[in-house]
C-alpha cells in the first residue's frame, strides 16, 4: 500500500534514464522528447500521468467502469483518493475528478474507475457512451485526504449514496486485502436494486469476508432493500449500533453529507466523521461584496463584478483560462492575486493580495481586485 | 484633413453596422470550432515532428547529398511549420478553448530565437492592436527598414535594400532583438531593465537553439559535423527568408494603408476592425501554399480575428470579401509576385528622400482616387 514513506535513492537504472531524457530534451529543444514519443506511444509522459484504457465494463444500466494502465508517472494511491481524469469533447478537454475503486494495495499496475451518467454530466455521459478499450486518458497522481486510515479502526463505518460508493469500494476491498478482521458497516443508499454499483461483489464479500454488514437501501423501492428511506439515526442504529464509536466515511449526494454531519455532531463525534464530496457547492453572492471591479490584468480586460467566482466571469469575458475541477480542488486554475481581496466561497476566508496565488473557480471578489490572466 | 475612413466615405454608423456584421461572422465560425480545427492542428504538429525526425536522422548520413538534401529540406518544413501555422497561431490563443495544454498559449514554445512570452507581447498586443499606425506599430519596417513615406528620411535608409536582406537572413533573430526594443527604451516607453531582462531571455533563449542546432546535433554526426552544422543553418536561413517574405506581404504591399495616432485615438471598434481590413493585405495560392504561410496568406482575416483558428480563414474570406464590397472598403490581395514585387519597390523607393505619389493609393477594385489624392484635396 501507498502508505506516506519516503522513497529511498532511486535505482541505477532510473538515474541513467533521468540523464539520458536530459540530454534528449536538449536535443528535442524547445518541444522535449515527451512530443517526439507520444507519436508512437500516447501514453508515455515523462511531465502528465498518461494511461491507457484496457477494459471496459457496464454493470449498471447508468455507469461504466474503465480499467486502466497509468503510465510511470503514476505513484500509487491511498483507499479513498481520487484523481483527476481528463478527455476530449468535441475537441475541448474536460476535467472530472473520479475517485480510484480498487484494492490500493495491489500490484498490478492498475487502477479501476467507475462512472455514472448523470443528466448534466458531460463528461460522464461522454465517458458513459463513449469510453473504448485502447483509448489514453490523462490522469494526475492521486489527490484527497479521504482516506482509510493507517492504522485499523475498531470500527470502520462506511456510508455511500449513488456514486459516492467509488471511494468507501476502494476502502473495502484494501480493508479485505490487508486482511482486516475488525467489524466493517457498508450503509449504501441507491436509486434501485439495478443502479446499485458493485452490488454482486458487495454481496460475495459480506458472505465470506469477516464481520463485513452490507446494508443496502433502495430509495426509489420502498420494501426491495434492507431499510427503507433515507439517512436517519433510526438508520445507523438498525445498520451499525455502536456507529458513535466507529470512525466514518461518507460520500454521496449533499444531503445525504448535510444528515450525516448533523448525527454525528449531536452524537459529539464531528471528529470521527470523514466526508468527500464531488458536488459543487451552490454559489451565491452575499449582499454587499457584490460591487466592484474585476481587472484581469494580462489581458487588459476590465469588468464590474457579479459576485460570481472570478473563474466565471473571466469565462464571461471572453477569456479562456486554464481549469480544472471547477470546484477549488485542483489548484489548476491557480492565478496571482494582483491587489484587492477575495473570499473562498467553499470556506468563506478571506485572502489579501498582492502576490497570494488563488484559484479563481472558488475565489469571488470582495471590492475590487485584479488578477494575472 | 479627413481622416483614412473619412476618405471611404464611411460614417460612424456605417462602421458600426460594419462592426455588427462583423462580430456576427465570428460568432458563427466560433460556433463551428470542433473537433475538426483540433484534429488538424494535431495533423500538423505531427507532421512537422515528423520531418524533424526525418532531417535530423537523414544528417547522419549527410556525406551523400541526397541524404544531405533531404536532411535540410525537412528541417526547413519542420521549422516553418513550427513558426507559422503552428507557433505563430497557439501562440495567439487559437487553440486555447480546447484547453488542451499542449495548444495552450500561455504554455507553448516554438522554434525561434525570440522566446514565445516575449513576442506575443509585441505582437499579439501592440502589433494587432496598433496595426499599421505609424507612430505606434513597431512591425512597420521593425524599426530598421524605411517602408512608409510617413517616415522621415535620414542618409542611414540608403542602406534599406541591404537591412532587409540582412532582416530576411536573420529574422528569427531580427524577431528576438525587436521584442528588445532598444528604440522604446530610448525613447522612455520601456525602461532599461524590462528591455535588459527581455535580452537576458532572448540570449538565452537563442544560446539554447544554436547550442541544438550548431553544436548538439553536429556533434552526434560525429566526423560530419561540419556537413550537419551547414544543413541546419540553411535550414534557419530557408525559414527566415521564407517567414520574412510572407510576414512583408502581410502589411507592406502597394495598397495597404497607414494611420495617424490622432486619428485612431479613441476609435469605434468598427474603426478598428476597418484599420485591420485596410491595413492587411492577401496572397492567392492554394491549399499547400496556405499552410506553409500558417494561413497568414489570409492576412486580412487573420487581422480580424487572431484567436479564431487560421484554418477557418479561408472559409470565411468570401464573406469578409463581400462585405468590403458592399462598404466599399478596398480588400487587398494578389499572387505572391505581385505583393512581394511591390514590397520590394517600397524597400529601394523609401531608401530614398521623398514621398511617392503612390504611398497611400487605393488598391485594385477600389476607388479610382487613391486615399491620399483624396485627403490631399
Amino acid at each position: 500500500m501507498a502508505t506516506g514513506v519516503l522513497p529511498t535513492r532511486p535505482p541505477l537504472s532510473r538515474r541513467v534514464l533521468r540523464q539520458a531524457i536530459r540530454v534528449f530534451n536538449a536535443a528535442a529543444t524547445p518541444y522535449g522528447v515527451d512530443r517526439y514519443v507520444e507519436l508512437v506511444r500516447p501514453s508515455w509522459s515523462s511531465t502528465e500521468v498518461r494511461a491507457k484504457v484496457v477494459q471496459v465494463a457496464r454493470t449498471t444500466p447508468r455507469s461504466v467502469t474503465l480499467t486502466l494502465r497509468p503510465n510511470g508517472l503514476w505513484a500509487g494511491f491511498r483507499a479513498g483518493q481520487y484523481t483527476q481524469l481528463s478527455v476530449e469533447i468535441d475537441g475541448v478537454r474536460h476535467t472530472r475528478c473520479y475517485s480510484m475503486t480498487n484494492d490500493a494495495t495491489s500490484r498490478d499496475g492498475l487502477i479501476e474507475l467507475s462512472i455514472t451518467a448523470h443528466a448534466e454530466g458531460r463528461v460522464s455521459r461522454h465517458l458513459h457512451q463513449a469510453a473504448q478499450k485502447g483509448q489514453t486518458v490523462a490522469l494526475t497522481t492521486a489527490q484527497g485526504s479521504f482516506t482509510l486510515p493507517d492504522a485499523e479502526p475498531a470500527h470502520l463505518l462506511l456510508i455511500s449514496g449513488g456514486s459516492g460508493i467509488t471511494p468507501v469500494m476502494s476502502m473495502l476491498r484494501t480493508r479485505c486485502a490487508l486482511g482486516w478482521t475488525e467489524p466493517v458497516t457498508f450503509l449504501h443508499y441507491s436509486l434501485t436494486e439495478q443502479d446499485m454499483l458493485y452490488r454482486e461483489e458487495l454481496e460475495q464479500i459480506a458472505r465470506t469476508a469477516p464481520n463485513v454488514r452490507l446494508v443496502r437501501v433502495f430509495t426509489d423501492r420502498p420494501g426491495t432493500g434492507d431499510l427503507d428511506g433515507f439517512l436517519t439515526a433510526a438508520h445507523l442504529g438498525a445498520a451499525a449500533p455502536e456507529w458513535a464509536s466507529a470512525e466514518a466515511f461518507v460520500c454521496g449526494p449533499a444531503p445525504l453529507m448535510d444528515t450525516a454531519r448533523d448525527l454525528f455532531a449531536r452524537a459529539g463525534r464531528s471528529g470521527h466523521l470523514h466526508t468527500e464530496a464531488f458536488t459543487l457547492a451552490q454559489f451565491t453572492a452575499e449582499a454587499g461584496t457584490v460591487d466592484g471591479l474585476v481587472r484581469f490584468g494580462a489581458s487588459e480586460i476590465g469588468v464590474a463584478s457579479d459576485g460570481t467566482p472570478l473563474l466565471l466571469q473571466a469565462e464571461a469575458a471572453g477569456l479562456t483560462p486554464l481549469t480544472g475541477c471547477r470546484m477549488g480542488i485542483c489548484h489548476t486554475c491557480t492565478r496571482r492575486l494582483c491587489s484587492g481581496v477575495v473570499r473562498d466561497a467553499l470556506t468563506g476566508d478571506l485572502t489579501n493580495g498582492p502576490e497570494a496565488n488563488i484559484r479563481i473557480c472558488v475565489s469571488v471578489p470582495v471590492g475590487d481586485v485584479e488578477i494575472d490572466l | 484633413m479627413p481622416t483614412v475612413a473619412e476618405a471611404y466615405g464611411l460614417t460612424p454608423t456605417q462602421l458600426d453596422a460594419l462592426e455588427h456584421e462583423l462580430e456576427s461572422l465570428r460568432a458563427e465560425v466560433a460556433g463551428q470550432l470542433g473537433t475538426e480545427d483540433v484534429t488538424y492542428i494535431r495533423r500538423l504538429i505531427r507532421i512537422q515532428r515528423w520531418a524533424e525526425i526525418t532531417g535530423r536522422a537523414s544528417l547522419f548520413l549527410g556525406f551523400l547529398p541526397p541524404f544531405w538534401l533531404l536532411g535540410a529540406g525537412a528541417l526547413s518544413l519542420s521549422k516553418i511549420l513550427d513558426n507559422m501555422e503552428i507557433g505563430h497561431n497557439v501562440l495567439h490563443g487559437q487553440y486555447d478553448w480546447t484547453k488542451d495544454p499542449a495548444l495552450s498559449s500561455t504554455d507553448f514554445e516554438w522554434d525561434s530565437s525570440c522566446p514565445a512570452k516575449g513576442w506575443q507581447h509585441y505582437h499579439n498586443y501592440l502589433h494587432h492592436t496598433y496595426t499599421n499606425i505609424t507612430e505606434k506599430d513597431r512591425d512597420l519596417g521593425y524599426g530598421v527598414i524605411r517602408i512608409s513615406a510617413e517616415k522621415p528620411w535620414t542618409p542611414a535608409n540608403l542602406g534599406n535594400p541591404l537591412y532587409a536582406l540582412g532582416l530576411a537572413l536573420m529574422f528569427d533573430h531580427g524577431i528576438m532583438w525587436h521584442d528588445v526594443d532598444f528604440g522604446h527604451v530610448r525613447a522612455g516607453k520601456k525602461t532599461r531593465a524590462e528591455a535588459k531582462q527581455s535580452l537576458k531571455n532572448g540570449l538565452r533563449k537563442s544560446g539554447t537553439l544554436a547550442f541544438r542546432d550548431y553544436i548538439m546535433w553536429p556533434a552526434f554526426t560525429g566526423p560530419l559535423f561540419l556537413l550537419t552544422l551547414a544543413a541546419n543553418a540553411l535550414a534557419n536561413v530557408v525559414r527566415n527568408i521564407w517567414a520574412f517574405i510572407i510576414i512583408f506581404c502581410g502589411h507592406f504591399p502597394q495598397g495597404a494603408l497607414e494611420f495617424t495616432e490622432a486619428e485612431c485615438e479613441g476609435e469605434s471598434k468598427g474603426h478598428w476592425y476597418f484599420r485591420q481590413m485596410v491595413g492587411s493585405a492577401n496572397i492567392t495560392g492554394r491549399s499547400l501554399f496556405h499552410i506553409m504561410c500558417g494561413n497568414l496568406s489570409f492576412q486580412i482575416e487573420h487581422h480580424l480575428f487572431p484567436d479564431i483558428p487560421a484554418r477557418r480563414y479561408k472559409q470565411i474570406a468570401p464573406q469578409v470579401r463581400e462585405i468590403c464590397q458592399r462598404y466599399g472598403i478596398p480588400y487587398n490581395t494578389g499572387r505572391l509576385s505581385r505583393q512581394f514585387g511591390s514590397v520590394i519597390w517600397k524597400i529601394f523607393r523609401f531608401a530614398l528622400p521623398g514621398r511617392s505619389r503612390h504611398s497611400q493609393p487605393a488598391p485594385t477594385g477600389a476607388p479610382e482616387n487613391t486615399a491620399a489624392e483624396l485627403m490631399a484635396a
